[in-house]
């Protein structure tokens, strides 16, 4: 038996350390990353009340969750790659211009 | 006693790992720090009782996503982060910021009177999962596919090497 607030407490320390990956990483992959890490902790607090309330429709979220994330990852990779084409570089503090 | 034991041991892996992707200045560690975030939350999502979200969480979020990422550091060839020069505002509000959190975690453990969830308590096998997908979520499931669909051809568009070639010639 594990208490809610446990698992509420790791999806927020999850969460914090893809905003805090999110703010001081200049690798836009690396960010990138960060952003996923912050949709992990979301789906633990998801699964965790799914369990406390007895309402499987929480793990359907996941599911969703997991399938918006599979697309952004293709469309946001896509993209990275073809930043890099145009730009040659993936430091974000570069990448500052909308048109070359 | 044992599944407290479980959480607090992959919950530890998980933590580790979400550090070491913020510590580490390459991306391949980093991705390879997520995978392992990853895999432990599997094992939390086991324990509670969550078997279809863990099964999916290895197969797609450790398998196919994280494979996508390593992929692109690799075709990319990232190097190490460059560093860049400290901001002093970062570290003013940024360490307040991190203080006040860490307060937040320990007053929210301190203080809940939450039950417990038990281990197991819920039965998230495949087939309950299925039935509820494609029974009361019929109509989101068929969307969902709508929106793979236009993100493979939005990655396709954006990432081939004829848009851009394209994109030149109109300009010419």
């Amino acid at each position: 038996m594990v208490p809610l607030s446990n698992y509420l407490a790791l999806s927020g320390i999850l969460f914090g350390c893809g905003v805090i990956g999110f703010l001081i990483k200049r690798n836009i992959i690396t960010i990138f990353m960060s952003i996923e890490l912050m949709l992990n902790g979301v789906n633990l607090s998801f699964v965790a009340f799914a369990a406390q309330w007895h309402a499987l429709r929480g793990q359907i979220f996941v599911f969703f969750v997991m399938v918006v994330a599979a697309a952004e990852a293709t469309v946001g990779l896509a993209i990275i790659i073809a930043v890099y084409r145009t730009r040659e570089t993936l430091n974000v503090d570069r990448v500052n211009l909308l048109k070359l | 006693m044992l599944h407290y034991t479980l959480f607090l041991t992959f919950g530890a892996i998980c933590v580790a790992g979400a550090v070491n992707l913020l510590i580490q200045r390459h991306p391949i560690n980093s991705a390879l720090s997520l995978v392992a975030v990853m895999a432990s939350l599997a094992v939390e999502y086991l324990l509670l009782g969550a078997e279809f979200v863990a099964a999916v969480q290895v197969i797609i979020y450790a398998g196919a996503i994280m494979v996508l990422f390593v992929f692109v550091i690799m075709l990319l060839n990232a190097g190490e982060e460059a560093r860049t020069g400290e901001s002093r505002i970062a570290l003013l509000l940024g360490i307040p910021g991190i203080l006040t959190g860490a307060v937040l975690v320990a007053w929210v453990l301190e203080h809940a009177g939450s039950p417990a969830v038990a281990a197991g308590a819920l039965p998230g096998s495949p087939r309950v999962i299925g039935w509820l997908l494609f029974h009361d979520f019929l109509l989101p499931f068929e969307v969902t596919s709508v929106l793979v669909l236009i993100a493979i051809m939005g990655a396709v568009v954006l990432a081939s090497p004829a848009a851009k070639s394209i994109s030149e010639g109109t300009q010419n």
